[in-house]
């Protein structure tokens, strides 16, 4: 399939990509980060960080009508010595992971009435994950949730998202020093879901931070998975699956802040996109700054076209101010299944739609593995079939 | 007896100005246990006919029938070409990232043979036959063609010649880019399943080289869309001596 044909970003095999030329991370925002919603201008969808986006399908969530009318359903399995607490917004521990970077995230954050505060005491080791269902029961609504992980301390995270809705909320993490921290957030929403929010792991010293982003429904989902270290030893590896069917948007837009000597950061996103007007866009930046000597980073995009009418907008972006580190790279790559190969399969006697899955799963096979949760690899598998099985 | 019947076969590709004759009228019967080869100049059609015994889509056919033991081969789609017995063994097989030989190879098999084979005697089959084309183990766990150097690709398309047992087996110039060494042992592969007399072998090539490894009940000159001769191994040593140049010349070059 041409996806290893490594079709430089920036080449056009199916989908598109496009690549950034010159910006930087700095100039892309229409403003500084914020707590406040009033210090972002409404977007009109010729910023950078708007450009890919159907503002028209947000729901109002970007220019302030989104009203919070609607209902979610919040179902917290903690497994014992794990707290979790309602708190007002000036709990000093929510929003200290990263400020919000956009409108959207913005709005989050000024709508939201309580948050939830989802605590592991230090050197907790969890054997069960942390499990939080939320199904949207329609309407708009705002959240917030911090998971605070204390020094030493291991837990496995699983946020499921399910039902409709017009979901904006923010997520964030405070990894304490050698710390380690598996995160799976599933948004399996119904079609005609909106669902916007900004990730913020902030990384202790010697921390471990595994951030999951599985995306398969929703009407248009965008995601701000964001990873900022405050010492060194920190790892972050950012993983991410989606398959984007006729009419979604998904949109995921990743930042990994080397701001500290000596710390790692791995990201890993592989698509799959099926229909007419299936967009998926994978904006990547990886940031090292001049103080971040010693740092290793590889953050790498592949999406598998599989049908004619799907779009890809692949944006890695790796800005580097220091050339004492142990490594940096990027890949972008998009490639689609395409007749030869769908030839050379038939020609073994296996029929289209078996030729098809085949190439389907083992794209995704090898990204699944890495996840390390069984149950959610399996999930995961189990959902990719049901996809495929919808496959025109 | 398997057999498979090539007659006044015509076939186009789209070329920019329109739909572009390839093959003009091929007649050519192959039965279970022959050897044809196929020899030709650049461009006479020789591989136009291997893909489109296959079924590739690239090409139309105009005109002309091909039946296998009287079916019509035709009408048929690739996959079922394939599991009617007609492999194709191809000159530029492609990469399929992420898909491993070895799932490769079982779903293929469980395809043509129409049942999954059995794990145990299944792993034996494959080492065994990857042994004898000098493949390593570790082979079948690096995806499908990917990275793959030519001599690679050419014994794994003999692997799954050796592993499916067609009917009939098409080698479009599996022959070209091989050293010596990786020239014999695809040879000795094909020579395996010719030997058990349960193939009709169509070999597809530009040099009489391979001819001497695997030889031939058959040579047919092609030249210009269709055969222009026909005759026994011996048409090969004249065309080693002789090239092509009687048939590319003489009024009926394209």
């Amino acid at each position: 399939m041409a996806e290893a044909q490594n079709i430089p970003a920036g080449a056009t095999a199916g989908g598109a990509v496009a690549v950034a030329a010159e910006s930087t991370v700095a100039t892309r925002m229409s403003a500084p980060p914020s707590y406040d919603v009033q210090d972002f201008p409404v977007p009109h969808g010729r910023e950078e960080e708007w450009r890919f986006t159907p503002l028209e399908r947000l729901k109002g969530l970007h220019d302030g009508t989104a009203k919070a009318d609607g209902a979610i359903k919040a179902q917290v399995d903690a497994p014992e010595g794990v707290t979790v607490e309602s708190v007002t917004r000036d709990d000093e521990r929510v929003g200290k992971a990263g400020k919000p970077v956009d409108r959207i995230a913005a709005q989050a954050y000024s709508s939201f009435e309580k948050a939830t505060v989802i605590s592991v005491p230090k050197e907790t080791v969890l054997t069960e994950p942390v499990r939080v269902l939320l199904h949207g029961e329609g309407g708009t609504t705002f959240g917030h949730t911090v998971f605070d992980i204390g020094a030493f301390a291991e837990a496995v995270i699983v946020v499921d998202h399910t039902g409709d809705g017009v979901r904006a909320a923010n997520v964030d993490f405070l990894v304490g020093d050698g710390a380690k921290v598996t995160f799976v957030s599933v948004q399996d929403w119904d079609d005609t879901a909106v669902h916007c929010s900004q990730h913020n792991a902030k990384l202790g010293r010697d921390a471990t931070f595994k951030s999951v982003v599985v995306t398969f429904g929703g009407d248009v989902v965008r995601l701000h998975p964001r990873v900022e270290y405050t010492g060194p030893g920190g790892d972050a590896e950012l993983l991410g699956l989606y398959f984007t069917d006729a009419g979604q948007h998904q949109e995921h837009r990743l930042l990994v802040d080397h701001n500290v000597p000596n710390c790692k950061s791995n990201v890993v996103y592989k698509g799959a996109l099926q229909g007419d007007n299936a967009h998926a866009v994978w904006i990547g930046d990886v940031l090292i700054e001049a103080a971040a000597e010693g740092t290793d980073t590889y953050e790498m995009n592949r999406n598998l076209v599989l049908t004619d009418g799907a779009r890809v907008d692949s944006v890695p972006n790796l800005e580097i101010e220091t050339g004492e580190i142990v490594g940096a790279g990027h890949a972008s790559a998009t490639g689609r299944f395409d007749d030869e190969q769908l030839f050379y399969l038939m020609a073994r006697g296996i029929p289209a739609t078996e030729a098809r899955r085949l190439v389907v799963r083992g794209f995704f096979a090898e990204l699944v593995q890495q996840i390390g949760v069984k149950d959610i690899e399996e999930r995961l598998i189990a959902k990719i079939e049901e996809e495929l099985e919808a496959s025109v | 007896m398997a057999t498979l019947e090539i007659h006044d076969l015509h076939v186009s590709v789209e070329a920019e100005n329109g739909p572009r004759e390839i093959l003009k009228g091929v007649d050519l019967t192959i039965k279970q246990g022959e050897t044809h080869a196929v020899m030709g100049p650049n461009g006479s059609g020789k591989s136009t006919l291997a893909y489109s015994l296959a079924g590739h889509p690239k090409y139309t056919i105009t005109g002309g029938t091909v039946t296998l033991d009287g079916e019509d081969v035709l009408e048929m789609e690739v996959d079922e070409r394939a599991r009617a017995g007609v492999f194709l063994a191809m000159q530029y097989p492609v990469e399929v990232p992420g898909v491993s030989v070895s799932n490769f190879l079982r779903t293929s098999a469980t395809a043509i043979r129409g049942e999954a084979p059995k794990l145990r005697t299944w792993v034996k089959e494959v080492k065994e036959a990857m042994e004898r084309l000098q493949m390593d183990p570790s082979f079948a766990e690096r995806n499908v063609n990917e990275g793959f150097s030519g001599g690679e690709k050419k014994r794994h398309e003999i692997l799954q010649l050796e592993l499916l047992k067609p009917k009939i087996a098409i080698l479009d110039e599996t022959d070209s880019g091989l050293d010596v060494d990786a020239l014999r042992i695809v040879s000795e592969g094909v020579n395996r399943v010719r030997e058990t007399g349960e193939v009709g072998t169509l070999l597809i090539t530009h040099y009489t080289r391979i001819l001497r490894y695997i030889k031939p009940d058959f040579v047919h000159v092609f030249a210009n869309g269709r055969i222009a001769e026909s005759g026994g191994a011996e048409l090969a040593d004249q065309l080693e001596a002789e090239g092509y140049d009687k048939y590319v010349k003489g009024g009926v070059s394209a």
